[in-house]
């Protein structure tokens, strides 16, 4: 039986590691250069927290694969990341809307990871702390300048949130691995980060003059493996060079 | 291959690899050494192999490596023939540990060093320390974006002489 923790430094991994490709996927195509700047930054801290978690995974499974092998040699229903972070970019209100989602929810796990009963998880998570504020800070600030930005913008950005939400619910889903974690003082306890996302994220959402949205349809899965049509394709374009020409090397 | 077992007295010593070790350069940022840096945390013999304890500065950072070869190729070019890398990464690093002849060679080569202090706390934080333009001095400058060049600095711009500046911005 594999070690909850194992689970848990994959799914966090995985997350880092999809969202992290999805966001290298704007370099050389973003409205603005400094846009583009800030999305491959974006992204390169994410591919490296992904190694932190990834190689603690591998460390876990102790059956000789490494981080890389963990990335590059998995099929699609090993992969343990969220719907919401595989989610295609679609246009810049949806990357946008995608990250500030996700990054609310990365600070305050973060944050509560730093407490964490295991030294190496505390670690990771004291290191990526630091890195996810600055990602935090600036997709809450595009939030609120095109949310109460032009009529278009702020039409844009209402799509890409509803659009969205539905894929929020999986993001506080207390599982059993979750829980084992919890009980364990490993990972944070249910209802501890809920609640200080959705503070945080009415008082943005009002800044941006953006409704919440009232759907409570909720699409699940990606915790457990089983994701939508879009991972494949970042699989196929992510993997493809280790599954052709395996053991290659940079 | 013949390895030279080097004896106790024979070894150079920590300082003296610390000394060593404030020539190798950053391989992003040549003005500061890797001392300068704050990321070399420690450096102790374990038998006959040194150990140099470093602490990575961001996750993705591309230099993380070259870091790495940079340091063992240093060590070995002085005859230390076994140097064993240990990395670590709590207490995570910080600006706050780039020392001050760090910082004073960071503002000749053109990029503002860090202001303690202002690292970003995640929403609604705008953290907008005061930076001199590190070109004409001026102190009427603004911050253009968060991410720049490289992982570790921001892109900024001076008002008055209008030429835009890398800041070493602080985690």
């Amino acid at each position: 039986m594999a070690d909850a923790l194992y689970d848990y430094a994959l799914r966090m991994g995985d997350n880092c590691l999809i969202l992290g490709h999805r966001v290298s996927e704007w370099c050389g195509h973003a409205p603005a250069l400094e846009e583009d700047i800030a999305l491959a930054n974006t992204a390169l801290d994410l591919i490296g927290q992904a190694q932190l978690w990834l190689g603690l995974a591998a460390e876990l499974e102790d059956r000789g694969r490494t981080a890389d092998d963990l990335a590059f040699l998995r099929d699609e229903r090993a992969f343990r990341n969220l719907l919401l972070v595989e989610r295609p970019n679609a246009d810049f209100a949806h990357t946008l809307v995608r990250a500030v989602l996700f990054d609310l929810w990365h600070f305050h796990t973060l944050g509560a990871l730093t407490g964490s009963t295991d030294a190496r998880v505390a670690a990771i998570a004291e290191k990526a702390l630091k890195e996810v504020s600055y990602h935090l800070q600036r997709s809450a600030d595009l939030t609120i300048r095109l949310g109460d930005g032009t009529q278009e913008s702020n039409e844009k950005m209402q799509a890409a949130l509803d659009a969205l939400w539905p894929y929020v619910g999986e993001v506080f889903l207390h599982d059993a691995v979750d829980a084992e974690l919890a009980e364990r003082g490993v990972g944070p306890a249910q209802g501890v980060v809920q609640p200080l996302w959705e503070t945080d994220m009415r008082r943005l959402l009002d800044q941006a003059t953006l409704a919440w949205p009232q759907t409570s349809h909720v699409q699940k899965g990606g915790k457990a493996g089983m994701h939508t049509e879009a991972l494949g394709y970042v699989l196929a374009e992510m993997q493809f060079l280790q599954r052709a020409y395996p053991g290659a090397r940079w | 291959m013949v390895t030279a077992v080097m004896d106790a007295e024979a070894r150079p010593s920590e300082a003296q690899v610390w000394a060593w070790l404030d020539q190798v350069p950053d391989p992003e940022i040549p003005v500061i050494s890797l001392v300068d840096l704050g990321i070399i945390r420690d450096v102790a013999w374990r038998g006959d192999a040194l150990e140099v304890t470093v602490t990575p500065t961001y996750s993705g950072c591309p230099a993380t490596s070259v870091i790495n070869l940079d340091i063992v190729a240093a060590l070995t070019a002085k005859g230390i023939d076994t140097v064993r890398l240990t990395k670590r990464l709590s207490p995570a690093w910080t600006t706050a540990w780039i020392s001050e002849k760090g910082r004073a060679a960071l503002r000749a080569y053109g990029i503002a060093p860090p202001v303690d202090g202002t690292a970003a706390c995640g929403i609604g934080a705008l953290a907008s320390p005061d930076i001199a333009c590190p070109r004409c001095g001026s102190m009427a400058t603004r911050l253009v974006s968060q991410f720049g060049s490289t992982p570790c600095k921001a892109s900024w711009v001076c008002t008055d002489c209008r030429e835009p500046f890398d800041y070493f911005k602080c985690i």
